[in-house]
């Protein structure tokens, strides 16, 4: 029996999810016993470094059929692999792609799944995985009953682990795929930004900002601290930012270490999905708003005063 | 063109979780239940690109009877008929097998869910759905067009967006943008009355997993409140105290 982790990439290079996930199978390996193996589909420039992360043993698959991510082919030959090496434990992120490909995957395995999964599992009796549900309101805590499972791991969840060992890479061609019915026409990403579930420094504004031209401000404190943006739903329903940013009950659910809110006031619905960050700064000039009850750090104060003085004392911070 | 739209049944966002039963069980008690908002854009969607082609669609459920007054929403924002499979929705893999076992035969071009629950926030049931009728699955989805047997999709993937064409038929979940969601009016209201609601038994299903507590979030220790004339010192807390830049 192994652990077996799927090692997704962006443009080539492991993601910070993918390095978490690695060590969430290492930890989960060192419960239950086995080796754990990452499987890195598609190219990946440096495959040898996810050793460094806890996997044992890494497995590459080419093949013409891996140059764009399509769910069915992916599950297919991942699959494979997870069934030709005796695969219990198989890890992958919360991600986009990694939901995409969880599904199909369990049905394959005949698996149980647990997607949004938070925390390491308690082995104490059985297998037993911590999500967040209720959209970031509560977390559920799940028995996995079926001797295969598949957990996708939330990214910011877990620390990255390092063993400063080496790992054997293997390429393997998988036999048998399934043809795909789909095809990509055009990929558009958003590049030299860092995509808002995977960033732990997040900075997000609302209503309070006024309109979409003054959002220049909040884009300048995000990039001088190194930060991700990301809006309330208001803002997104009125088109002044794209739904992407849009966090919440019925936006993305995020778990930064930092995030900061600028004239947002904290309705439960927005609450529900920034909840778990670690740490939540809240700047808003109503000082009853509810925002604040949540909020670790506050400043009761207009955006347009407190902005421009933040983002000058955070280019001098970055600065030095 | 037929088409399947499947919906769950949901808290009202504004709802105070909270758990009975020794943290067991999801106190309902007082809480609204409403069509899972993703749901409502896959139906709308759905809709949009049926009627002017002369084609069904058809809203599913599975859920208990407690559950027909949202369904009878779905009808009335349009949905030809309705399904409701008489079975508690345990959890996604349950779920997903009762709908394939539903859809298997049925000829659907296509199907359609919300990208997940704001529930259980799974977002599991469309990839399942996928692999058991052995149909590509795309998640996520913001634009939709079919025409000749293809459609063209334009999906969220991580930091960026994706178009992609695919043969019908195929399972896609709804993300927001894919529509604003229809608002149901008089007449679809007093139609939604008279349409059918076939309740189907459900079929054997798994129990790979079962829920066995809840928690509910730690609360915060208080906030520090810090001069508006002084945001050095918020940046110099939240380097050397919280220690999260």
């Amino acid at each position: 029996m192994s652990v077996i982790v799927f090692a997704e990439t962006r443009d080539q290079q492991y993601k910070k999810s993918t390095l978490e996930a690695v060590s969430y199978g290492k930890e989960v390996a060192q419960k239950t016993g086995g080796k754990v193996i990452a499987v890195s589909m598609g190219g990946a420039s440096d495959p040898a470094i996810l050793g460094n992360y806890g996997a044992d043993e890494i497995i590459t698959l080419h093949g013409a059929e891996f140059a764009t991510f399509s769910p069915e082919v992916y599950a297919a030959g991942f699959a494979a692999v997870c069934k030709a090496h005796g695969g219990k434990t198989i890890v992958i992120s919360n991600t986009y792609s990694g939901k995409s490909l969880a599904g199909r995957v369990a049905v394959l395995l005949n698996a149980a799944l647990a997607t949004n999964v938070v925390d390491y599992p308690d082995t104490a009796a059985g297998f037993r995985v911590k999500r967040g549900v209720f959209s970031g309101k509560a977390f559920a805590f799940m028995d996995m009953n079926s001797e295969t499972k598949v957990i996708a791991i939330t990214p910011n969840s877990v620390e990255i682990k390092t063993y400063g060992s080496n790992a054997a890479v293997s390429a393997q061609q998988p036999a048998d795929l399934p043809s795909s019915a789909t095809r990509i026409e055009n990929t558009q990403t958003v590049s030299g930004k860092v995509p808002l579930t995977e960033a732990e420094v997040v900075v997000s504004a609302g209503r309070g900002m006024k309109g979409p031209e003054n959002w220049h401000m909040v884009e300048e404190l995000a990039t001088a601290l190194g930060a991700a943006t990301a809006c309330s739903k208001p803002v997104s329903d009125m088109h002044w930012r794209p739904h992407s940013e849009h966090v919440g009950q019925t936006g993305i659910t995020i778990k930064p270490n930092l995030y900061i809110a600028i004239g947002i006031s904290g309705a439960i619905q927005h609450l529900a999905g920034v909840s778990s960050s670690k740490v939540i700064v809240v700047i808003n000039k109503d000082p009853e708003a509810p925002f604040f009850k949540a909020a670790d750090y506050g400043i009761v104060g207009d955006a347009f005063d407190v902005l421009p003085k933040l983002i000058q004392a955070a280019k001098a911070t970055a600065a030095s | 063109m037929k088409v399947l739209v499947c919906m769950s049944v949901v808290p009202d966002t504004t709802t105070k979780i909270t758990f009975t039963n020794n943290d067991t069980t999801f106190n309902a008690q007082g809480v609204q239940f409403i069509m899972n908002p993703y749901d409502e854009l896959a139906l709308t969607k759905a809709l949009d690109i049926a009627e002017p082609a002369g084609g069904t669609v058809t809203i599913l459920h599975v859920g208990l009877a407690d559950a027909e007054p949202a369904i009878r929403k779905a009808l009335s924002m349009g949905a030809t008929d309705a399904v409701r499979i008489n079975a508690n929705p345990t959890d996604s893999q349950f779920v997903a097998e009762q709908i394939a076992a539903f859809a298997k035969d049925k000829g659907y071009d296509f199907i359609l869910t919300g990208r997940e629950s704001i529930d259980y926030n799974g977002g599991a049931v469309c990839g399942l759905l996928g692999a058991m009728l052995n149909i590509p699955s795309i998640n996520v989805i913001t634009q939709l067009t079919v025409s000749g047997g293809t459609a063209t999709v334009e999906r969220d993937i991580d930091g960026g967006r994706e178009t992609v064409s695919c043969s019908l038929p195929f399972v896609a979940s709804a993300q927001k943008d894919l529509c604003e969601p229809r608002i149901p009016n008089m007449r679809g209201i007093m139609a939604a009355r008279t349409k059918p609601l076939q309740v189907v038994e459900p079929v054997s299903g798994s129990t790979h997993v079962s829920y066995a507590k809840f928690a509910l979030p730690q609360p915060k220790q208080g906030v520090r409140m810090i001069s508006a004339d002084n945001p050095e010192e918020l940046l110099h807390l939240l380097r050397n105290e919280a220690k999260v830049i």
